[in-house]
């Protein structure tokens, strides 16, 4: 992964936590097959189950869009991995916010889905512009508005190096073994 | 004493590098307890088994089941009524996967199975100076005894199954000083709301909080859990409590703590940990309880609480989005801005979680149930945090207070705290819990929480609204 380009939605509201995101009731999976249907479910759908038209989720601006422009502290709450299975099935590949929760920003980083952090002025241009196409490069770690205007970004270097080459977390560890052998050995 | 003074966080982060962090490449931490339930492991274990993995120490997991188990007692069979099949399948799913992999299983049934931040204390697991991870957001619980506890995502989780080990960027520390004396009828939940009300919900993110001041030491283990559990809620990382007697008291004789000249040794050891005069953090604050009163949170995150005698504040003095996320939060309470918090009506009374299922908080609320009852508007659910506390509040005779009084007395679990077996709310209906969060629909789709003390819970399934439990006729 290493470049993302595509329409954002935002969702302008606060804290939206994992239980927005997706709500307990659907943890009771044992695999991480379609939760992309139930993603932001409480919001999405009308009391008779029917789609909220008014939700943008809903509309026809999301429809392939992959960048997701959240308001402050995203992804707060619950640990829950389904929180990002569920945002990487509806399609999204990215998440822009002014703060993203610890928890929620290394579950997205191990699924592919890129948190972003940005400054409150270029967060606020972001909320102002829904839609816009928004070109996003990891290996320069930019954000490339449509006017050509070029913002960087942090991300971590062991999580940037993982995403682009796509290394494996675990595989890495499992490579230390000897490591943490010698670890177990010292303290015995 | 080491020369640099150090931190408690310091001192156990340390001691448990595999390999120091660097630029390229995060902390490899070795990880003594992970413990693990049945909603954030099945598909962890679904990867060691793809990629033909075993579990490198399956002495150093424990499992429980907690979060989709009923509470509602058994059949006359043993058999339980599950909220559906799912929730069936997930349980016994974490029960083979233990069977298979020779990890300890505190199932249904068992007299050592509760909520997975109440059983591990309780054991005696949780000990000073050990690293602690469960894939769920409340293990800073175990940070009440010096311990470095986290919540991790479920790909993690299959990293310590796998490897014991976890790839982590070393956090910021936070010292949050509690001084002051407590008031009767205040305790450790509402020095917690009052802490995440002063550092803001997302004010704690990258951090790890520990708690000191004569208010923390003060306060019984129990206690301790409670604030610790809820450190997330302001969005640290984890939150701890340097140990001291109170923590060495509490661990005597548990089934796991060590004995005979193991303890003492132990004890040397722990003595050691406490975080030392001088020690640097890179951020300090101050809360003052001397003048706290009973809390309740009014909005739908944690942070947004008063006192019981405060009036709900108004949107109207605040702008931006300041002001529209606290419209928002009130638009789905249905409450007024600048009406007194007191007087609200309610319909349901939830005393459990792993914030305040013990059996301190029991004794709490059975004091205030003791020869009244509950308001007949009002359901009450009693739900214990573990077996243990249950046979403990049924030995004081708890269970008989609640019963006369109206409330309904039930088996351990995570129950309405987040709604997955069938305990919740319907729309609309407004709660007091004891648990720790507020959010959108935690309790139930539609539902409105007041998060609050077992004290001001109680108070108010008496009263059938909000009421000072101080006040209690
Ligand atoms: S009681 Fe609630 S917060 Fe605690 S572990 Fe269970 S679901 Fe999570």
């Amino acid at each position: 992964m290493n470049h993302i380009q595509s329409r954002t939605v935002v969702l302008p509201q606060r804290n939206i936590d994992t239980d927005q995101i997706i709500p307990a009731r659907f943890l009771k999976v044992t695999d991480k097959v379609g939760l992309g249907k139930n993603v932001f479910c409480d919001w999405r759908y009308l009391p008779d189950g029917k789609p909220n038209p008014e939700f943008i989720l809903n509309q026809a601006a999301a429809a392939d869009a992959h960048i997701l422009v959240a308001g402050d502290n995203f992804g707060c709450g619950s640990s829950r991995e389904h929180a990002p299975w569920a945002l990487v099935d509806f399609g999204f590949k990215a998440i822009v916010s002014t703060s993203i929760a610890d928890i929620f920003r290394n579950n997205a980083l191990k699924n592919g889905l890129l948190p972003i952090v940005v400054s409150p002025e270029i967060h606020a241009e972001l909320l102002g512009a829904p839609g816009a196409n928004l070109e996003i490069r990891l290996d320069e770690q930019v954000l490339i508005f449509p006017s050509g205007k070029r913002v960087s970004f942090e991300i971590d270097r062991f999580s940037r190096h993982c995403l682009m080459n796509g290394v494996d977390e675990l595989g890495f560890l499992l490579g230390c073994e000897p490591h943490i052998s010698a670890f177990e050995a010292r303290r015995a | 004493m080491s020369e640099t003074p150090e931190t408690l966080f310091e001192k156990i982060w340390k001691s448990h590098l595999v390999m120091p962090e660097s630029t390229d490449t995060p902390a490899i931490l070795y990880v003594d307890l992970h413990l693990i339930h049945e909603v954030t492991s099945p598909q962890a274990f679904g990867v060691l088994k793809s990629r033909g993995l075993k579990v490198r120490r399956p002495n150093l997991t424990t499992a429980t089941v907690d979060h989709s188990i009923p509470t509602t007692p058994p059949n006359v069979d043993g058999s339980r009524v599950f909220a559906d099949e799912m929730a069936k399948a997930q349980v016994e799913k974490l029960e083979a996967n233990c069977r298979e992999h020779g990890i300890a299983f505190h199932g249904q049934g068992s007299p050592t199975q509760g909520i997975v931040h109440v059983i591990g204390p309780e054991l005696g697991l949780t000990q000073p100076g050990c690293v602690v991870v469960c894939g769920d957001s409340h293990t800073a619980t175990h940070g009440a005894f010096g311990a470095l506890a986290f919540g991790i995502g479920t790909s993690e989780v299959g990293h310590v199954l796998a490897t014991q080990c976890l790839l982590q960027r070393r956090p910021k520390t936070m010292r949050v000083n509690v001084d002051g004396k407590l008031s009767a009828g205040v305790g450790a939940k509402d020095i917690i709301l009052a802490i995440i009300q002063k550092l803001g919900f997302g004010g704690g993110t990258g951090f790890v909080l520990e708690y000191t001041g004569q208010a923390i030491r003060d306060l019984s283990m129990e206690g301790r859990m409670t604030v610790c559990n809820m450190s997330i809620e302001a969005g640290a990382r984890a939150g701890l409590i340097s140990p001291d007697e109170t923590t060495f008291a509490y661990l005597k004789g548990r089934p796991h703590s060590p004995s005979g000249k193991a303890w003492d040794e132990a004890i040397e050891k722990w003595k050691r940990l406490a975080t030392e005069e001088g020690a640097r953090f890179d951020a300090e604050v101050h809360v003052d309880v001397s003048a706290l009163a009973p809390m309740l949170t009014f909005g739908t995150n944690p942070s947004q609480s008063i006192a019981i005698s405060e009036n709900i504040p108004s949107p109207e003095k605040l702008v931006g989005a300041d002001r529209e996320t606290l419209a928002k939060a009130l638009d789905y309470m249905g409450l007024k801005a600048g009406k007194p918090i007191a007087g609200q009506k309610i319909d349901v009374v939830f005393i459990g979680s792993c914030t305040n299922s013990r059996i301190s908080d029991l004794r709490e609320a059975a004091q205030v149930f003791k020869g009244r009852k509950v308001a007949d508007s009002v359901r009450a659910l009693v739900v214990p945090g573990s077996e243990a506390v249950k046979k403990q509040a049924e030995a004081e005779g708890l269970d008989f207070i609640f019963k006369a009084a109206g409330a309904q007395w039930r088996e351990p679990g995570c129950s309405m705290c987040i709604a997955m077996n069938g305990d919740q709310l319907s729309p609309g209906q407004y709660a007091v819990s004891t648990s720790n969060r507020n959010f959108e629909g935690r309790q139930g789709k539609g539902g409105r929480t007041f998060l609050a003390s077992p004290l001001t819970a109680a108070a108010a399934a008496i009263s059938g609204k909000l009421v000072d439990p101080r006040l209690l006729k």
